[in-house]
């Protein structure tokens, strides 16, 4: 018999046909982060090179042009995808590395966790201060 | 049938890292991993300057000064580096994704061209940033 049918016929395999359609595997995310972690290392490409030659064209420069060039909106809108695109490409990235070395179930879910945190705690940050600036709130 | 007694042998236990001889694509494996740890932590310091910004210019005076020193250029020339590497690798990455690049030659020059290639883009980078200045 084909390796198909046999996936197919229920008396051998316990997965039911609608979970192998739904193909969304034991973590019920099926290829979710697989598929985000090459989209945004496409847009990451883009916005770092652009986030780079923004950098290297406020080094140096006075307080007053600094908030100047990321108040542009042009700049404004480029460095908030960019640390959008940023954070949720490092966020899998590094559970990534966290699921492949640490293997004690606790410390496991408390390393997840904390790299959520600082994921979002990151991308809150930089959001914040961008608006602020944009919006000419800076203190 | 009496099912008979396996006999308990060690199983037999892949060698460690250690054991291999590095190669480019093993190497550059690796690297892409550390490159993309250390751009991790590296995210902090863009917040931290994000932030001086968006505080004023008391607070942008001691980043910029920090960032403007020996200590601080070096941080941002490495970090150049590594982000210039980890895109590369990733590039390097998304070629084998679609199924390119696999035999033997192509792996090894992809490999090559990951390591050389962020070397100049970097250099690149920072010569025209100082030149246009």
């Amino acid at each position: 018999m084909a390796q198909e049918q046999i996936r197919q016929d229920t008396r051998v395999s316990i997965r039911t046909p609608r979970a192998r359609v739904r193909g969304l595997g034991v973590a019920h995310h099926g290829v979710n982060h697989w598929w985000l972690q090459r989209i945004t290392a496409v847009t990451n490409t883009v916005l770092m090179l652009a986030f780079v030659v923004i950098i290297a064209n406020m080094a140096g420069r006075s307080y007053a042009d600094a908030v100047h060039i990321v108040a542009n909106p042009f700049v404004s809108i480029i460095l908030i995808l960019a640390l959008l695109s940023v954070t949720l490409h490092m966020r899998i990235g590094m559970q990534v590395i966290i699921e492949d070395y640490v293997h004690a179930q606790a410390t496991k879910i408390a390393a997840v966790f904390a790299n959520n945190v600082y994921a979002v705690l990151v991308a809150v940050a930089c959001l914040y201060a961008v608006l602020r600036i944009g919006f000419g709130q800076p203190a | 049938m009496a099912p008979t007694a396996r006999p308990t042998v060690a199983q037999p236990l892949s060698p460690h890292l250690q054991i291999y001889r590095w190669t480019w694509t093993m190497a550059m494996s690796v690297f892409h991993r550390i490159t993309g740890t250390a751009l991790y932590g590296g995210t902090a310091l863009v917040a931290i300057w994000l932030l001086a910004l968006a505080s004023g210019p008391v607070a942008y005076s001691y980043v910029a000064g920090f960032f403007g020193s020996i200590i601080g250029r070096l941080i941002l020339f490495v970090y150049t580096w590594i982000l210039m590497h980890h895109m590369l690798g990733g590039l390097r990455h998304f070629a084998w994704d679609f199924g390119i690049g696999f035999d033997r030659e192509k792996r090894l020059a992809m490999s090559r061209l990951t390591l050389i290639g962020s070397v100049a883009l970097t250099l690149v980078i920072w010569a025209v940033a100082l030149l246009v200045r």
